[in-house]
């Protein structure tokens, strides 16, 4: 089953490393277990967020691309 | 104590001196006719001169920008638009302009080759060749790396991109001034330069264009600097830009010699005192001259640049991309550094009022730092 999304961030046009900063800033305003999705069209979001969720601790729960455009679901882990 | 010039430079007085009377009155617009507006043409003309003359490129190749990220984005975005080939070849430890802009254009279909470096953080230009195609639009090389200190074969790779017919860019700030480079023996056809690493006022870099290299402008508006980057042309910080390029060509020498001892000194002095450090980039004359940079096993680098700012000690992380997001930088990746040794990267960059005091006190103060830093959170 899909997970829902509490907020969603759009990126798309954006570059490293904005897209990691809006994650970080957006899950700062969030409870731990909510989730949060991101849209990003830039080719280097994937391994910034896997290189990144590997670190922050926050959990990526799923990625995938729509054409150019890469969507990321991260649950905040505390 | 400040030793973070690759950050920011502070401007040489005898820039701000000549710069002064064109921000206080009596010079026009460049592109007006009044007497006014024509001294200030000589003055744009004179710049212009000024900063070609350090590369040995032709005055008019000049396109002065408000910065070396602009003057990336044209050389890349700028000559990409009008390319017949698709494919973009550069490094993978080019500065985040370089690498956003051949992200940007991945994201319009080109293909780029992000060519890796060896450990320490070279280029090898038998892996440039073999990445070259018959649709390679580009080739971009930083003369060195900001972040590291290396110096990166760029006489070797513009011949081989110059054999191919390949236009060859190099993003010179941080080399510029402080090693040789001429764009004709460099077989260079874009040239990125930064005001503010030379000790000019920040606001203004350039981009050098080879006659006859075809560019498409990203400013569009009333055609100044011959149609490459309209807007009215930041006059004062464009002669203090020429000022500063005659006096880093005058100067630049001496200074080298005198920059390069020091930092021999603190950085043979930073490895004896933590003997689990280890240096990154090359070594001795492969690496930029007022350049040392370092891995400190133990300790987290935001925690000991906050120390070190306590006592007074300005330096740095070496890449303002990874301070922000706390990612690991893109150029310790690719030299193989580990994320966890990455998390203590410190670079420390000397300049023109840096001097042996500055070095005794940062020898004394860092290790210090690094110790009460292990004792307060031992691994």
């Amino acid at each position: 089953m899909p997970v829902m999304a509490d907020r969603k961030i759009d990126c798309v046009g954006l570059f490293c490393p904005v897209p990691i900063l809006r994650v970080r800033d957006a899950l700062r305003h969030m409870q731990p277990g909510q989730v949060l999705e991101m849209v990003s069209d830039d080719p280097a979001a994937p391994a910034d967020m896997q290189s990144w969720a590997a670190r922050s601790g926050h959990e990526l729960v799923a990625s995938d691309r729509h054409g150019p455009v890469f969507r990321f679901v991260v649950r905040k882990s505390r | 104590m400040y030793l973070d010039y690759a950050a920011f430079s502070p401007v040489d007085p005898r820039v701000v001196a000549v710069m002064r009377p064109f921000l206080e009155g009596g010079v026009g617009n460049p592109g007006a006719q009044h007497s006014l507006g024509l001294e200030a043409r000589a003055s744009l003309d004179g710049a212009r001169a000024k900063v070609a003359r350090l590369f040995g490129g032709a005055p008019a190749g000049v396109i002065f920008t408000s910065s070396a990220t602009e003057a990336n984005n044209l050389a890349i975005r700028g000559l990409a638009a009008r390319a017949d080939g698709r494919h973009v070849v550069t490094s993978a430890i080019e500065h985040v302009s370089v690498l956003n802009c051949c992200r940007d254009l991945e994201k319009q279909g080109f293909r780029v080759t992000y060519v890796g470096v060896d450990a320490d953080g070279c280029v090898d230009p038998g892996t440039v060749a073999r990445a070259l195609a018959d649709d390679t639009a580009l080739v971009s090389i930083t003369a060195a790396s900001g972040e590291i200190g290396t110096l990166e074969p760029v006489r070797e790779v513009g011949r081989l991109a110059r054999e191919r017919g390949v236009p060859f860019h190099v993003d010179a700030v941080g080399a510029a001034g402080r090693v040789p480079l001429a764009v004709d023996d460099a077989h260079v056809d874009l040239l990125t330069l930064s005001s503010n690493d030379l000790y000019g006022p920040p606001g203004a870099g350039a981009l050098w264009v080879r006659p006859g290299t075809r560019l498409v402008p990203l400013i569009l508006g009333g055609g100044q600097e011959s149609g490459y980057r309209s807007g009215t042309e930041n006059l004062p910080a464009i002669v203090g830009m020429g000022v500063a390029a005659d006096l880093a060509r005058a100067e630049g020498a001496a200074e080298v010699a005198r920059l390069r001892a020091l930092r021999d000194r603190l950085l043979a002095g930073l490895l004896d005192r933590l003997p689990q450090a280890r240096a990154t980039g090359a070594r001795g004359a492969g690496r930029l001259p007022h350049h040392a940079s370092l891995v400190v096993p133990g300790v987290k680098a935001e925690a000991v640049l906050l120390e070190l700012d306590l006592r007074g000690v300005a330096a740095s992380s070496g890449s303002a991309c990874s301070a922000a997001t706390g990612e690991p930088s893109h150029v310790l990746r690719a030299i193989g550094v580990s994320r966890e040794a990455s998390e203590g990267a410190l670079c420390f960059t000397l300049g023109r009022w840096t001097g042996p005091g500055d070095i005794d006190f940062v020898l004394d103060a860092v290790p210090a730092v690094v110790e009460r830093l292990r004792r307060l959170a031992p691994r």
